[in-house]
């Protein structure tokens, strides 16, 4: 059968459009549905959200060409502190200080609005001819066939394609659809998201502060500004959550110090409950899942973003490969190389910030000497320490030793 | 082998595949070990089409204008590769059962194959000329493997290319492809391979020489089976290897 696009990929947030462009750099056509209208464009006012970029994630970013034009967007983090602390008594003798110089090769990741990212992706896909992008509309059935996937739109059109990749976040209506179950948990932690503008300059310095109810982070933005991811028990987010702008600095300014001088709020905030999921199956007949769909992990440390950019990035090689030799890139034996290659490596990676949030997010006595004295020893060992940074900033090759070509910023 | 029979296919040796035919294309079926070989086999294949005739194989439909003859095509694992990037394919298979799923696969995929029930002898008896020729883990299971080398000669086009894969035949490839694969893993039907006629590269490449052809590149398929994957080695020819060989214009 001849189909109307190679991929179908439902979902256009960030993993999606990554993906899309990747694909058509290797000669795929890539179709990419969006339940989402398509948002303003680059002029749009600051929302409040961002990433933190690990070094991979921006040279996958430089390998599908979008780099040079976020690079004056970016605010480079030239170290990132871990600390744990209560509010009023400020951080513990012992912390973790990461400082670029370890890692050889500049910062150890970088800060980007997701207006600025949202657009280039926006742009670059509308700009490139192998990708069609529909958006504001949704996918509502899938019906795999011998040799490729019919897809029906919510705007009544069906579509065929070689394979469908669920890029459609924690709640995938494609995986659902595909069944394949899910597991997880919640955390009874919400995240509060705001952005802060300081008196004084951050230095490019990220610092994680680790606190009985739930870690504050506190990543720095270009000029005098930082975006805080706060976590706290359900019932006190949803209370702090429920504050006007004032009283919920008043909250907050114990926890954050006054190491940066006075803290206003600089956009509005958001509220996201913290929950693991992860999809029993990373594919199905004719079906991929990146990203979020394939798992939504706690997004300490923001590495939800980059973990998805990971699959992008294997997936990419996979099906890149896979069309070079002539195979159907939508068979089970092509998707089977890339959920081997991927499962491994972000279950683990879910798994192990689910241990770190809970070991931190703990009053016990016990447990605050032991991570104490864990952080100073991490601290003191620079081997360890260099570790822990580059396998945080996905420079380190996963379980199978082989580092996606995109993620070394290497063509496919 | 009389002279009144000029077909060099071991009848034996063919009905053990045609029992297996309906089988081709699960992945997890009988046919995984030929799945799990079939990216490392394509990788070879590819690379040597596109640096014998100068293709790009990043390219839309690289191989096009190029003739191709899959040899024992099976279910078809090779042939529909070679006409997804654009090649003219021939897919012969001396087993007759194979042919009618190699065509209902393809039809699905929607590719233009001619799948035809005959064998290396009868093509070039026939005069059929190719720009290439595969012949993947074939010679193995014929009965005469210099009569069919030459009948393989005969099938290129002067400047045409063949790649030929074997099993290499040591102590190491017993353990391998006959306790290993057949006996322990249960990957083949006990008896798919007589371990007797594999055949070492040197023997091969002196074949193919006497058949008139010019072996320019020979490699090992290695199983790696920490990420249960193949790939090739230019050192270990220990127990799966690949050669090319050009007939010189």
């Amino acid at each position: 059968m001849k189909t109307d696009t190679d991929v179908l990929i439902a979902g256009g947030g960030l993993n999606g459009p990554a993906l899309a462009l990747a694909l058509a750099g290797a000669g795929l056509t890539v179709t990419v549905v969006d339940a989402q209208p398509a948002r303003a464009r680059a002029d749009a006012a600051f929302d409040g959200r961002a990433y933190a970029l690990a070094i991979a994630s921006k040279r996958l970013l430089e390998a599908v060409g979008l780099w040079s034009g976020l690079a004056d967007k970016v605010q480079p983090m030239t170290a990132v502190k871990a600390s744990d602390g209560r509010p009023g008594e400020g951080p513990s003798p012992f912390f973790l200080d990461f400082q670029s110089a370890e890692l050889e090769e500049g910062p150890v990741g970088y800060m980007l609005e997701d207006r600025h990212l949202y657009a280039a992706f926006l742009e670059a896909m509308q700009a490139n001819p192998r990708i069609t992008h529909i958006p504001a509309t949704s996918v509502i059935a899938q019906e795999p066939l011998a040799a490729g996937i019919a897809v029906i739109l919510s705007d009544g059109q069906t579509l065929t394609a070689r394979l469908l990749v669920g890029a459609d976040g924690r709640r995938s209506g494609v995986a659902e659809r595909a069944g394949i179950t899910r597991s997880g948990w919640g955390y009874g932690q919400t995240a509060l998201v705001a952005a802060i503008a300081h008196e004084r300059p951050h230095g490019g310095v990220a610092q994680q502060f680790f606190m009985p109810s739930g870690p504050l982070a506190i990543l720095p933005l270009t000029g005098n500004r930082s975006s805080i991811v706060w976590s706290e028990a359900d019932e006190a987010a949803k209370t702090i959550a429920a504050l006007d702008d004032a009283a919920f600095l008043e909250v907050l300014r114990p926890r954050f110090g006054d190491f940066l001088g006075a803290i206003s709020l600089c956009g509005p905030r958001f509220m996201y409950p913290l929950n693991l999921t992860l999809a029993n199956a990373y594919t199905a007949p004719r079906i991929a899942l990146i990203g979020d769909a394939a798992h939504g992990v706690h997004p300490i440390a923001g590495q939800g973003l980059n973990l998805g950019l990971r699959d992008v990035a294997a997936l990419a090689e996979v099906l890149a490969e896979a069309k070079r030799r002539g195979e159907d890139i939508g068979a089970a034996d092509v998707l089977e190389r890339y959920q081997q290659w991927r499962r491994f490596d972000s279950t683990t990676l879910a798994l192990g910030m689910d241990s770190v949030n809970r070991l931190f997010s703990n009053d016990n006595p016990l447990l605050r000497a032991g991570r104490d004295l864990g952080m100073g020893v991490v601290q003191a060992i620079p081997a360890l320490r260099r570790g822990f940074m580059r396998q945080a900033a996905g420079l380190s090759a996963g379980p199978f030793g082989k580092l996606p070509r995109l993620l070394a910023g290497r063509p496919l | 082998m009389t002279a009144a029979s000029p077909n060099t296919v071991d009848p034996a040796e063919v009905a053990k595949f045609e029992a297996m035919a309906a089988e081709w294309w699960d992945p997890n079926g009988k046919f995984r070990p030929l799945h799990l070989m079939n990216p490392c086999r394509l990788d070879y294949i590819t690379r040597q089409i596109a640096a014998e005739f100068g293709r790009d194989l990043t390219s839309e439909a690289p191989f096009a204008g190029l003739r191709l003859l899959d040899i024992g095509c099976g279910g078809g694992l090779l042939a529909e590769p070679m006409a997804r990037l654009g090649a003219t394919v021939v897919g012969a298979d001396a087993a007759p059962r194979n042919i009618p799923v190699a065509q209902l696969h393809a039809e699905q995929s929607g590719l233009q194959i001619d799948y035809r029930h005959t064998t290396a002898e009868a093509l070039a008896a026939a005069g059929e000329q190719f720009d290439v020729v595969l012949n993947m883990e074939v010679v193995e299971h014929v009965a005469s493997p210099l009569d069919y080398l030459t009948a393989c000669r005969q099938l290129l086009k002067p400047g045409g290319l063949m790649v030929c894969s074997t099993l290499n035949r040591n102590a190491k490839s017993f353990m391998m492809a006959i306790v290993g694969a057949e006996w322990v893993m249960r990957w083949l039907p006990k008896g798919t391979h007589d371990w007797a006629k594999f055949i070492t590269p040197d023997e091969l490449y002196g074949l193919l020489r006497q058949a008139g052809l010019d072996p320019v590149d020979r490699q090992g398929m290695v199983f790696n089976p920490l990420g249960w994957s193949w790939s090739l080695s230019p050192r270990d020819l220990s127990v799966n290897y690949v050669t090319t060989s050009v007939k010189r214009a």
